[in-house]
């Protein structure tokens, strides 16, 4: 069942997207280009579902356990670390050149563009490179 | 149906929000895009269906978009070839070593005011507009 969930939630999660605009980079860039034509739409978009999720949380939480599965996976780190702020301006490095993170850019291979599929595989390899150099798993 | 980009910003926002809400609700997960993809690359014992149909999910709704309206999708990338593989790579690997990407950090890590998603969301939005900045004001606007 939680197969079920996963599978709703990445379909609304990726209309989501598609209605907000976000799955066409240059609607991220006109965000990230602050001395341009200024497009404030990706931080209602940001606002609007973390605002949703910091409401609806919480009310989740309190239950003690999911509806489907047996406990909650929550990040238990909550250091400020050296490797956080590094993937995180790598991140943003690679976001600001061509205006694609992750959840976009997945939605976006069913348009059937070779430069989305380029930029997929190429994330898929940074985050397998990611697993290689990551402590060994057992 | 109201057409403001503003306004089908705000929607969408709340859309993503409650697909993140209900991932947390029924299966007790944090819906991000590069934690979940991720963690598949490198699969547990029963931990990788609901990954893959998260992911199938994403696909799907990209499907459904296209018939609805086919421009809601990219056809060309701005950049270079060499480009485009560099911003995924660092993409990719960043979210991963960082622990989180918009959706991780941003979107539940903000909702669930994690300092880490704070940290990680101010760093990687002002190297992002750090690197719009330099590529379309200073380097010539190539893309």
């Amino acid at each position: 069942m939680t197969v079920l969930v996963a599978l709703l939630s990445g379909l609304v999660f990726a209309l989501g997207l598609g209605l907000a605009g976000m799955t066409r980079p240059e609607n991220v860039l006109a965000f990230l280009d602050l001395a341009g034509a200024w497009d404030p739409a990706l931080m209602l978009v940001l606002g609007g579902a973390a605002g949703l999720y910091m409401l609806a949380a919480p009310l989740v939480l309190r239950r003690g356990r999911p509806l489907l599965a047996p406990r909650f996976h929550l990040p238990q780190r909550s250091r400020v670390d050296r490797s956080l702020l590094a993937g995180a301006a790598l991140f943003g490095l690679g976001w600001g050149l061509v205006g694609l993170c992750p959840g976009p850019a997945l939605v976006g291979l069913a348009g059937g563009s070779g430069d989305l599929a380029l930029f997929v595989a190429a994330m898929l390899a940074g985050m397998f490179l990611f697993t290689r150099v990551e402590a060994p798993s057992p | 149906m109201a057409s403001s980009p503003l306004l089908l910003a705000l929607l969408g926002g709340l859309m993503i929000g409650a697909a993140a809400v209900l991932l947390l609700a029924g299966a007790g997960r944090i819906a991000g895009v590069s934690g979940i993809v991720g963690g598949a690359l490198r699969p547990r014992a029963g931990d990788l269906a609901w990954r893959l149909a998260f992911v199938l999910g994403l696909l799907a709704g990209g499907a459904v978009l296209r018939v609805l309206s086919s421009e809601t999708l990219p056809k060309d990338l701005p950049g270079s070839g060499l480009t485009i593989a560099l911003a995924g790579l660092l993409v990719g690997f960043g979210a991963r070593l960082g622990g989180g990407c918009t959706s991780g950090h941003g979107v539940c890590g903000l909702g669930r005011r994690s300092p880490r998603s704070l940290a990680a969301v101010l760093t990687f939005m002002t190297v992002a507009f750090v690197t719009v900045f330099l590529t379309r004001h200073v380097l010539g606007g190539a893309s």
